[in-house]
Formats: structure tokens, sequence, C-alpha cells
């Protein structure tokens, strides 16, 4: 598995860069992973949301589906979008440090 | 007596009742199924309806014709489980205790999930084949249309059979060939998953059949709206598609039940056991079929595969012997692709689709992950297995546990 350098600390991620191990985290990292997807500045905003997703996490063992962000964190969808544009389930979850979440078939 | 109840009768709960009643001594056990619906839709029809293949009435039998005798069967809504005291609540007052409970209450569209959508377009220009009602209303609006952008829209997954809306484009791309008025149809597949499916080889696969015929593939598009006054879906992230008749696959959910007996998730399926099909909050609670939170495939071929490890776990649960994880996440789905002809794919939680033949390998006679003649009467063939052997709970040449034997990994 590939090894990668944030904010100076060695961490596994899997071959899209999540990271394999939650515990791994910090905001550091976090402020890293976001700006790799180009999201310059982690607002308040977003860290109410990554907050609730790691929490969230903790609890279910289930990385949180956006309607559950919305109906539990009480973020309404469109800002959730427009917080994380461009697939926000998929870009949350790795900034928040989560693995990818389970594509359902 | 010992006390079963099962809730839903449709694919799952009907087999499980037939494989259950058979074995369990009714001087020991009581058995009750409650329903809501005198009627059992055999549900993979509902997609050859708009095309005029099928009638409402062949996909339609009396629940009761599929029910072994000697069972109690209930129809009426359910107001609720009380988990912890073991006992469902009726709408009719009853209120049914149980020793056992297995929950088999499938899943249901829900157009007022997506704003706009269920407003003045709906069942005018915008349709699901997903009821029968859906379906009926699309064959009648097919038959006078003359043409124009056809949109076939997947809201959120999961959704029962996802498949069916590939195979309802390759339809549609078939059915307007053959009206001549193919060259006056723009068909547009708009999903919110990276490509035509979610796992990568079939999805590979399944996308080059649409660029085949002409259907055009816009990936990652979350709709959020339909603006029916000015015939638009409208994304998220405002990105914009308009379209004439919109064919949409709505927001799945569970049974509303679930929901106020707090046992399920944030779309009312149920937390399920992966491998042992127990609820996972109690012991004495069993799901299936499209009720489970489980990323496996909503539909009957997995019911079907559940089945047979319910039974051994439902039998093992009652001699207190410890339960099986025996259920891999087995589907299997013909998948009709147009023109007498489809593709069959097999797959599990761990391996996707893969060419090959089944069910004897390197024999066949289907053909995996590849477009065949015999599939599609393979497919054509199953209505008849549906009725007659599968919801009898009769054994199938089909393995439960997916087979690697005659598949390919390249």
């Amino acid at each position: 598995m590939p090894v990668k350098n944030f904010a100076g600390k060695q961490v596994k991620v899997d071959e899209e860069g999540f990271l394999l191990n939650p515990d791994d985290w910090t905001e550091e990292i976090a402020s890293e992973l976001a700006s790799a997807e180009g999201i310059d500045e982690l607002t308040d905003k977003h860290w109410k949301l990554l907050v609730f997703m790691r929490e969230d996490y903790k609890e279910n063992g289930k990385i949180p589906t956006i309607r559950r962000i919305k109906n539990n964190a009480g973020i309404p969808v469109k800002e959730i979008y427009s917080l994380f544009p461009d697939g926000p389930a998929k870009k949350a979850a790795k900034i928040a440090g989560l693995g990818k979440p389970e594509g359902c078939v | 007596m010992k006390k079963l109840v099962i809730l839903g009768g449709g694919t799952a709960g009907t087999i499980m009742v037939n494989k259950l009643a058979t074995v369990l001594d009714p001087s020991d056990w009581d058995i009750t199924l409650v329903d809501e619906y005198e009627t059992h839709y055999y549900q993979p029809g509902y997609l050859f309806i708009p095309f005029g293949i099928y009638t409402k009435e062949d996909v339609m039998k009396p629940k009761r014709d599929y029910f072994p005798t000697g069972i109690n069967v209930i129809m009426s809504t359910i107001e609720g489980v009380r988990p912890k005291e073991n006992k469902v609540e009726l709408s009719n007052g009853k209120v049914l205790s149980y020793d056992y409970l297995i929950i088999a209450t499938g899943s249901k569209i829900h157009p007022e999930e997506t704003e706009g959508m269920n407003g003045d377009g709906w069942r005018q220009n915008i349709f699901d084949f997903y009821t029968v009602e859906g379906a009926c209303a699309l064959e009648k609006f097919f038959k006078t249309w003359e043409g124009g952008k056809l949109v076939i829209d997947i809201v959120e997954m999961p959704i029962k059979c996802p498949v069916a809306p590939l195979e309802f484009a390759f339809l549609a791309d078939w059915w307007f060939t053959e009206q001549g008025i193919r060259n006056k149809v723009d068909i547009e597949f708009v999903t919110p998953l990276p490509g035509a499916f979610t796992k990568p080889i079939a999805s590979k696969f399944l996308g080059k059949f649409l660029e085949k015929k002409n259907i055009h593939l816009t990936a990652e598009f979350n709709i959020g709206s339909v603006n029916s006054d000015k015939n638009k879906i409208v994304s998220w992230d405002e990105k914009e598609i308009d379209y004439d008749v919109l064919v949409t696959i709505p927001t799945n959910m569970g049974a509303e039940f679930i929901a106020d007996s707090g046992m399920g998730d944030d779309i009312n399926f149920i937390p399920t056991n992966p491998g042992t099909l127990q609820s996972k909050a109690y012991e004495n609670i069993f799901v299936i079929g499209d009720a489970t939170d489980l990323p496996s495939s909503k539909a009957g071929s997995v019911a079907h595969f559940e089945a047979d490890i319910l039974f051994e776990n439902f039998i093992r649960a009652t001699e207190n012997r410890p339960l099986k994880a025996d259920f891999d996440g087995h589907a299997n789905c013909f998948i009709e692709s147009g023109f007498g002809k489809g593709i069959l794919i097999d797959f599990n939680y761990d391996v996707e689709p893969l060419p090959g033949k089944f069910p004897l390998p390197g024999i066949g006679p289907f053909s995996l992950l590849e477009e065949t003649r015999m599939n599609h009467w393979g497919k054509m063939i199953f209505r008849w297995v549906y009725w007659n052997l599968l919801l009898k709970g009769a054994e199938l040449p089909i393995e439960a546990q997916m087979n690697l034997a005659g598949k390919r990994r390249s």
C-alpha cells in the first residue's frame, strides 16, 4: 500500500489517496487533503460537516451518506454540494480521513 | 406453541414462508404472514410493459395462491414493531406477538423525495416504471409519442434492480427503431454513479453498449429538483438537463413502519448482518430481500439466494446452534439488451461480474458478460420459473453462493 507524506507525517493511503486508518487523521492532514481537492480554505461550515462525519463514523462504523448528514447534522444538501463541489460524499469522506464510501449495487 | 411472524408476502416473504411451512411442525409452530396487498406483482416484468411486450395481466397473480396451507394470512398495513416486547402492531388494531420475526417488506419508490418530481408533470411527461401504474401510464404515452428527448435518470443509489434502468434504455432504443422513429428520439442516460454501472468491468462493458446504441451517458449527476414547467432536471450543483419525457428512478426507501419502529437507517433499511441475515440489533429478528441495508443488489435473485441461507440460519436459531455467515452477496441478473438479445451477470460482495459460462462452467448454456440470444431466452423463461418454482421455494439448479468456476479474470 502506498504511503504519503502529510504535514511531516507518513500516512498509509489506498490507491486513490483515501486514508487507510482514520486514527492517522489530523486537522493539518485535512487541510492538505482539502487543498489537493481544490478547496483552499476549510471554513467553520466545512469543519462542522467533517467533525460530524468523523463522530458518526466512530459511533456507527459507517461513512454517513449525504442524506444522513442532512438529517443529523442539519446541513442542507445544497450547502453540502457547495462546500464540497463535484461529488461531496466521496470528497468529504476523503478529507475527513475516512475510507471510500461503499458503492451500492 | 412457538410463533413465527413474517412481515411482507412479496418475493422474499413468499419464498421463506413456503420453505419454512414444509419443515416447521404445525403442532409446534404458529406461522402468520402479514401483507397489505392481495396481488403479487412479478416486478421484473414492469420493464416490458411500456414497450407492449407484457400487459398488466401478465405480471399479476393472487398472493394467496402462493401461500402454503396451514398458515395464518392477515391482510393489513403494519403500524410498527415493538422489538423489545416481541410485538407487531397492525393498523387493523390487532397486536401480534412473536418468538421469531422475519421482515421482508421490501422497498418502494418515493418521487416526493425530489422537489418538483410528482407535481404537474407526474405521469404527464414524467414517469416511473417501478410501479404497475407507472409502467402502464408510460405504455400509453409511448403509443402516441412522436419523438423528442427521452431522459432516463437515477435519483440516488441504492435502487431496486440496479440494471433495470440500463435495460430500459436498451429496450427504448430497440422499440423506437421498430417504430421507425429512432432518428427522432434522443436518449440520454443520467446517473449519479461514475459510469453506466457500479462495478468497474461491467460498467465499462455496459458503457460501450450505450455508446454502440447511440445512448448518451451523463455520469455523476445528482438530481436536486425537477422543473416541470420548463421540462428540466437540475442537479444539486446547478447543472441542467432538458427533457421532453423524463423516465425517473426515484429514491428507494424501506417501509415507513420501520422508521416508526426506530429500526432503520436514514432510508428505512434495516441494519442486517451481511453473512447471517440476522438483524444487528435483535437476535430473534431476521431480515431478507430489499428490506436489508446490505451492499448487495436489491433484486429477486438476491432474495432467492438469501432465502437458502436464512432458512438454514432460522432452523439453527430455533435449535440454539450458532448461525452460519454464509451469505456472500450473490446476485444473478439477466440484462435485456434489445433486438432479442441479452447479457447475463453473476457477482457477489467481493467478486465483480466477470466473463465466462453459466451455470455450468465452460458449457453454459448462458454466457456471462456477453450479449447472446440464449441470454434473452433465459430472461423470458424466467417469468415461468418465478411463478412455478422460485416463489414456491423449489430448488433451482443454481447455488446460493457464487461460484468462481467458469469465470475468467481477463
